[in-house]
C-alpha cells in the first residue's frame, strides 16, 4: 500500500470505530428511554385507584388490587432499615475514624464480601435462619433478608461521606478539647449527613425492588398479613407471580405495581443525585 | 508526501482565519513587542547565516483557550537543522506555541488559532493532522513511555505508520535508540517493561520513540525539567549531535541549557514573542530590555 | 486488636486533658468506641454466620453425594436424585452470552463517553446509564416476559438461524424463552457496570500517554485501542468481572426468561434452568429434607463463585487504580 492510500485506509478506520462507539452510547441510552417509556405507558395505563386500595382477587375475578403487598413492602423495609442502618452506620463509623486496625481491614473486606453475595443467597441465610427453626414464612424474615442485603453499602457509603469531611475540621475540634466522640456527633456527622441520608435512600431504593430473597422468607400472602410472624405479599414478588400468571388482569396489574416500584426508584436515584451535587465533595464518584 | 488533505480532526470554534486578526488593537502588541523575526530582519546581520534554511515559518499566530488568548501576534522563522529554543518564565506561552506547531493543541477543547504556520512552505492547518506529527515528533515533560517492552515503545510510530517488514522494524527501532545515546545501556532488555527504566532513561526513550519514525523537525518541550544534572547533560549532548539531521526546537525555564544546546533562541514574555535571534547575541547582546533584564536575572 | 487502640486513643485523650476537670468529659470515648466496634463486628459476625449456616444445612446434601453433586447430571426430587451439573451450565453459558454482548459494547460506550463526548454530555449520559443498573430485576424480568420474548421470537431467532443456522448454536424449535433471551437480558443489565467502571478507568488514564501517541502520528482510534485501552486494561478486565458476578447471581429475570427445564442442549434456542433460578422456583416447594439440602448447596455453590470473580474484580480495580497513580 502506498503511504497515501495507508494513510488514507487509517483515517477511515479511525472514522469508522469512533462512530461505532457513539452508537454503542446511543443504543444503551436509547434501551434506558425504551424501558423507561414502555413503563411509563404500559404502567399508568394499568394504574387505578383500588390499585392501591384493594385486595387481590380471587384467581379468576377481574379488579381487586394490591394494598396489602404495600402494606407488605412497606413494613419488610422497615424491619431492614431497623436493622441496616444501625449497623451499617455505625460499622462506618467504625472504619472511618477508628479503622486503621487489622480488624478493621477484616471488616472491610468481610463487608466487600457480604456485598458480593447474591440476593438469592442471603434469602437463603435468612430462609435457614428464621423460617427453617419456625417452620413458616414470616415478614421479619424477609425484612432480616434486606436488611442483610443493606448492610454493606450502609457501611461502605458511610465510611465514604465521613473520609470525606475534611481533617481541618476534625482537628479544630480536637484542638478545642473536644473529645472524640463529641467531635463525632456534633462536627464530623453532621458534616456528612446529606451524603450519609442520601446514600441509605439509594440503599433503601435498592433493596425495595429486590425480590429473590422474599421468595421464600415473606413468601406472598392474598390477604392481610398481622404482625411480623405471618407470611406477607410484596410488591416485587407480585410482579414476579402476576407476570408468569396467565390472566391477562394479572399481566395489567403487574405492570401497574413495576411501574409504581420503578417510579419509586426513580425518584430516589434523581433525588439523590441532586442532593449530593449541591452538597459538595464527597460526590465526585 | 501526501498533498495537502482536508482535515477533519476535531478542531473547536469557528473557522480558522487565514490572515492574522487583529483581534487586539495593533498598538498594544507594537508597544511590548516589535517582532523582531524574519519580517523585519536587522539589516547589519542577516538572522540566517549563509546555508542556513528556513524549516518552518510563523505569521501572525494568535491562540486563545476558550476566551483567554494566549499568544499574541507571533511571528517567526525556525531554521533548519539547528537547535532552536524558547525561553522564558513560567505561563508565558512557549509551551503553548511550540504545541501548535504539530498541532497537539488540537486536543485541547476550546482551543483556537488565528494565523499562519508553514511547514517547508505547506500550511499546517491544510496538512493532514496525522501525517503533520510524523513528520514533526515530540517529546514531553514529563517522560510518558507507554506501559509496554521497551522495544515495542520504539517500535510504534513505525507500527502506527506501517508498512515495515519485522526486520525493517528491528532495524529502525536498533538505530532510533543508538541515535537516542540509549542503545548500550537497553539492548540486553529490549523486551523487558520500559517501566523499569530510569527516570532519564526514560526520556530518551521516548526521544527514541519520536525519533524512530525520521521525523523532520523534533520539538521538545522542557525535556530535562525532571531529571537530574547527569541525565540532562546526556539529553543535552544528544541533542547537539541530532541536529546534523533535524530540525530541533526546544522549550526550556533553563537559560544555561538554552545558552548550551541552542543555534537560536527566541524569548517569550506573557504571551508574546519579545525577541529571536542567534543564541549568543541574546545572551549577549539583546535588543530588547526585556529580554536583557531576564537573561542577566533582573526579571521578576 | 480493638483493645490496643482502645488504650491507644485514651492515652491521647488523657494526654491532651491534662486539666483534670475534663477527664470525666472524656469518659464517653470507649464506650463510642466500644459501640461502633460492635457494629462493625456484627458485620464480620453476620457474614461468617451466612457462611456456617449454608455449610450446615447443605451438610445433608454434601454426605450424600460427596463431590458427585457437582457433576451429577440428574435432578430428580421424586427419587431424591439431586445434581448440580445443568444448573451450572446454564449459568455459565447465560453469563457468557451476557458478556459476549455487554462488553464491546460496554466498553465501546465507555470510550465514546471519556474520548469523544464533550464532558456535560458524558455525564448527562453516564448518569442515564447508570439508571440502568437501579431498575430491579424483577422489571427487567417483566419486560423480557412481555417484550424481550415476541422480539426474539419474531425478529432475532429468525435473522440468527437464516444467517447462522448452519452453527450449532442456533438450531432447533425457537419458543422464546431460552438461553439465548436469558443471555440478551443479563447484557443488558450488567451493561451499566461495565460502562460506568470502563469510563472510569479510562479517564484516569493520564493525559500524556494520549498525547505521546498522538504526537507519533496516531489517529484517535490508535491512540485509544493501542494506548489508552493497554494502559487502562486491568480496570476494565475488573469492570467485566463486576459484570460476571452480577450476571452469575441474577435470579429474577432469567428465571422469568429461561424456560426452567433441566436440560444441557448446546444450541442457544433451548430452554435452560440456572443455579439462582432453581432456588428461586423450587425453594418453596421443596418438600423432603434432602431436596432443601441439595438447594442449599446450590447456593453455596453460587455463593463460592461469585465470591472469588468479585474478588478477582476487586483485586484488579484495584491494582489498575495503583498503576494510574503510579505512571
Amino acid at each position: 500500500m502506498t503511504p497515501a492510500g495507508r494513510l488514507t485506509y487509517r483515517r477511515a478506520v479511525n472514522r469508522v470505530m469512533l462512530t461505532l462507539t457513539g452508537v454503542c452510547a446511543a443504543g444503551i441510552v436509547s434501551i434506558l428511554l425504551f424501558i423507561l417509556g414502555y413503563l411509563l405507558v404500559n404502567g399508568a395505563r394499568s394504574l387505578n385507584w383500588s390499585f392501591f386500595t384493594e385486595l387481590p382477587k380471587p384467581v379468576g375475578e377481574l379488579g381487586g388490587g394490591m394494598a396489602n403487598a404495600i402494606i407488605g413492602s412497606g413494613k419488610v423495609l422497615a424491619i431492614a432499615t431497623a436493622i441496616g442502618v444501625p449497623v451499617g452506620f455505625l460499622g462506618g463509623v467504625y472504619l472511618s475514624e477508628y479503622g486503621s486496625t487489622t480488624f478493621a481491614f477484616l471488616v472491610r473486606y468481610t463487608t466487600d464480601l457480604l456485598n458480593g453475595v447474591p440476593s438469592i443467597v442471603v434469602g437463603i441465610f435468612a430462609f435457614s435462619l428464621f423460617v427453617l427453626r419456625a417452620k413458616h414464612f414470616s415478614t421479619l424474615a424477609g425484612g432480616v433478608a434486606l436488611g442483610v442485603m443493606m448492610i454493606p453499602i450502609a457501611v461502605r457509603s458511610t465510611e465514604e461521606f465521613l473520609r470525606a469531611v475534611p481533617t481541618g475540621l476534625r482537628e479544630a475540634a480536637l484542638a478545642l478539647g473536644t473529645p472524640k466522640w463529641r467531635m463525632l456527633a456534633t462536627v464530623v456527622i453532621p458534616a456528612a449527613r446529606d451524603g450519609i441520608i442520601t446514600g441509605i435512600m439509594l440503599n433503601l431504593a435498592r433493596v425495595a425492588g429486590e425480590t429473590a430473597p422474599l421468595l421464600f422468607t415473606a413468601f406472598g400472602n392474598t390477604s392481610w398479613s398481622p404482625g411480623l410472624n405471618h407470611p406477607t405479599a410484596t410488591l416485587p414478588v407480585m410482579i414476579y407471580t402476576y407476570a408468569l400468571s396467565p390472566y391477562d388482569d394479572l399481566h395489567r396489574q403487574a405492570w401497574a405495581a413495576g411501574f409504581v416500584l420503578l417510579m419509586l426508584v426513580l425518584t430516589v436515584n434523581v433525588s439523590a443525585r441532586f442532593i449530593v451535587a449541591r452538597s459538595g465533595p464527597a460526590g465526585g464518584r | 508526501m501526501p498533498m495537502p488533505m482536508e482535515s477533519r480532526e476535531r478542531v473547536p470554534g469557528p473557522p480558522r482565519a487565514r490572515v492574522a486578526v487583529p483581534d487586539v488593537p495593533p498598538g498594544i502588541v507594537d508597544n511590548v513587542a516589535v517582532p523582531t523575526s524574519s519580517l523585519a530582519e536587522p539589516a547589519e546581520q542577516p538572522l540566517f547565516g549563509p546555508g542556513v534554511t528556513e524549516k518552518i515559518r510563523v505569521s501572525g499566530l494568535d491562540f486563545y483557550y476558550g476566551a483567554t488568548q494566549a499568544l499574541w501576534n507571533i511571528s517567526m522563522r525556525i531554521p533548519a537543522r539547528h537547535v532552536t529554543a524558547f525561553i522564558g518564565p513560567s505561563g508565558c506561552g512557549k509551551s503553548t506555541f511550540l504545541r501548535t506547531l504539530n498541532r497537539m493543541c488540537d486536543t485541547v477543547k476550546g482551543a483556537r488559532v488565528h494565523g499562519e504556520i508553514h511547514l517547508d512552505g505547506e500550511d499546517v492547518f491544510e496538512l493532514d493532522v496525522v501525517a503533520l506529527r510524523r513528520r514533526v515528533g515530540m517529546v514531553f515533560q514529563r517522560s510518558n513511555p507507554f506501559p509496554k517492552s521497551i522495544f515495542e515503545n520504539v517500535a510504534y510510530g513505525l507500527r502506527v505508520n506501517g508498512g515495515l517488514s519485522r526486520a525493517a522494524i528491528a532495524e529502525q527501532v536498533e538505530r532510533s535508540l543508538q541515535r537516542a545515546a540509549l542503545w548500550d545501556e537497553v539492548k540486553h532488555k529490549l523486551h523487558q517493561s520500559a517501566s523499569g527504566l530510569s527516570g532519564g532513561q526514560q526520556q530518551r526513550l521516548c526521544i527514541a520513540r519520536a525519533l524512530a519514525v525520521d521525523p523532520e523537525v523534533l520539538l521538545l518541550d522542557e525535556p530535562c525539567s525532571a531529571l537530574d544534572p547527569i541525565a540532562t547533560a546526556k539529553i543535552e549532548e544528544l541533542l547537539l549531535g541530532l541536529a546534523d539531521s533535524c530540525t530541533i526546537v526546544i522549550v526550556t525555564h533553563n537559560m544555561q541549557q538554552a545558552a548550551r544546546v541552542s543555534d537560536y533562541t527566541g524569548f517569550f514574555l506573557l504571551g508574546k514573542l519579545i525577541e529571536f535571534d542567534r543564541t549568543e547575541r541574546i545572551f549577549q547582546n539583546p535588543a530588547r530590555k526585556e529580554t536583557e533584564d531576564y537573561v542577566t536575572g533582573r526579571f521578576g | 486488636m480493638a483493645v490496643s487502640a482502645e488504650e491507644r486513643t485514651t492515652t491521647r485523650a488523657s494526654r491532651r486533658g491534662a486539666r483534670v476537670s475534663l477527664r470525666r468529659l472524656m469518659g464517653g470515648d470507649p464506650v463510642a468506641q466500644a459501640i461502633v466496634t460492635g457494629a462493625a463486628g456484627l458485620v464480620l459476625f453476620l457474614t461468617l454466620l451466612l457462611v456456617y449456616e449454608l455449610w450446615r444445612n447443605s451438610a445433608l446434601s454434601r454426605a450424600q453425594f460427596g463431590l458427585g453433586f457437582l457433576a451429577g447430571r440428574t435432578w430428580d426430587p421424586n427419587a431424591d436424585t439431586f445434581g448440580a451439573l445443568p444448573f451450572a451450565f446454564g449459568t455459565l453459558v447465560t453469563s457468557a452470552l451476557a458478556l459476549v454482548i455487554a462488553v464491546p459494547t460496554g466498553v465501546g460506550a465507555a470510550i465514546f463517553l471519556s474520548e469523544l463526548a464533550p464532558p456535560r454530555i458524558s455525564g448527562a449520559l453516564t448518569f442515564c446509564i447508570e439508571l440502568l443498573a437501579a431498575v430491579p430485576s424483577v422489571i427487567y424480568g417483566l419486560l423480557g416476559v412481555f417484550v424481550g420474548v415476541p422480539i426474539m421470537r419474531t425478529v432475532v431467532a429468525p435473522v440468527l438461524k437464516a444467517t447462522l443456522g448452519w452453527t450449532p448454536l442456533f438450531t432447533g424449535p425457537f419458543y422464546g424463552v431460552s438461553m439465548l433471551t436469558a443471555g440478551m437480558v443479563l447484557a443488558i443489565m450488567i451493561l451499566p457496570f461495565i460502562v460506568s467502571v470502563s469510563r472510569q478507568v479510562l479517564m484516569a488514564v493520564p493525559r500524556d500517554q494520549r498525547e505521546g501517541a498522538l504526537a507519533l502520528g496516531a489517529t484517535k482510534w490508535e491512540s485509544t485501542w493501542q494506548v489508552v485501552l493497554p494502559y487502562a486494561r486491568r480496570g476494565i478486565a475488573g469492570s467485566i468481572f463486576l459484570g460476571l458476578a452480577r450476571s452469575l447471581g441474577e435470579t429474577m429475570a432469567v428465571t422469568m426468561v429461561i424456560g426452567n427445564t433441566v436440560q444441557m442442549k448446546a444450541s442457544l434456542f433451548a430452554p435452560a434452568y440456572t443455579i439462582a433460578a432453581v432456588i428461586a422456583n423450587e425453594f418453596s416447594e421443596a418438600t423432603s429434607d434432602l431436596y432443601v439440602s441439595s438447594l442449599i448447596e446450590l447456593g453455596l455453590v453460587l455463593f463460592a463463585i461469585t465470591i472469588v470473580i468479585n474478588g478477582l474484580a476487586r483485586i484488579m480495580i484495584a491494582r489498575g487504580a495503583r498503576a494510574t497513580a503510579v505512571a
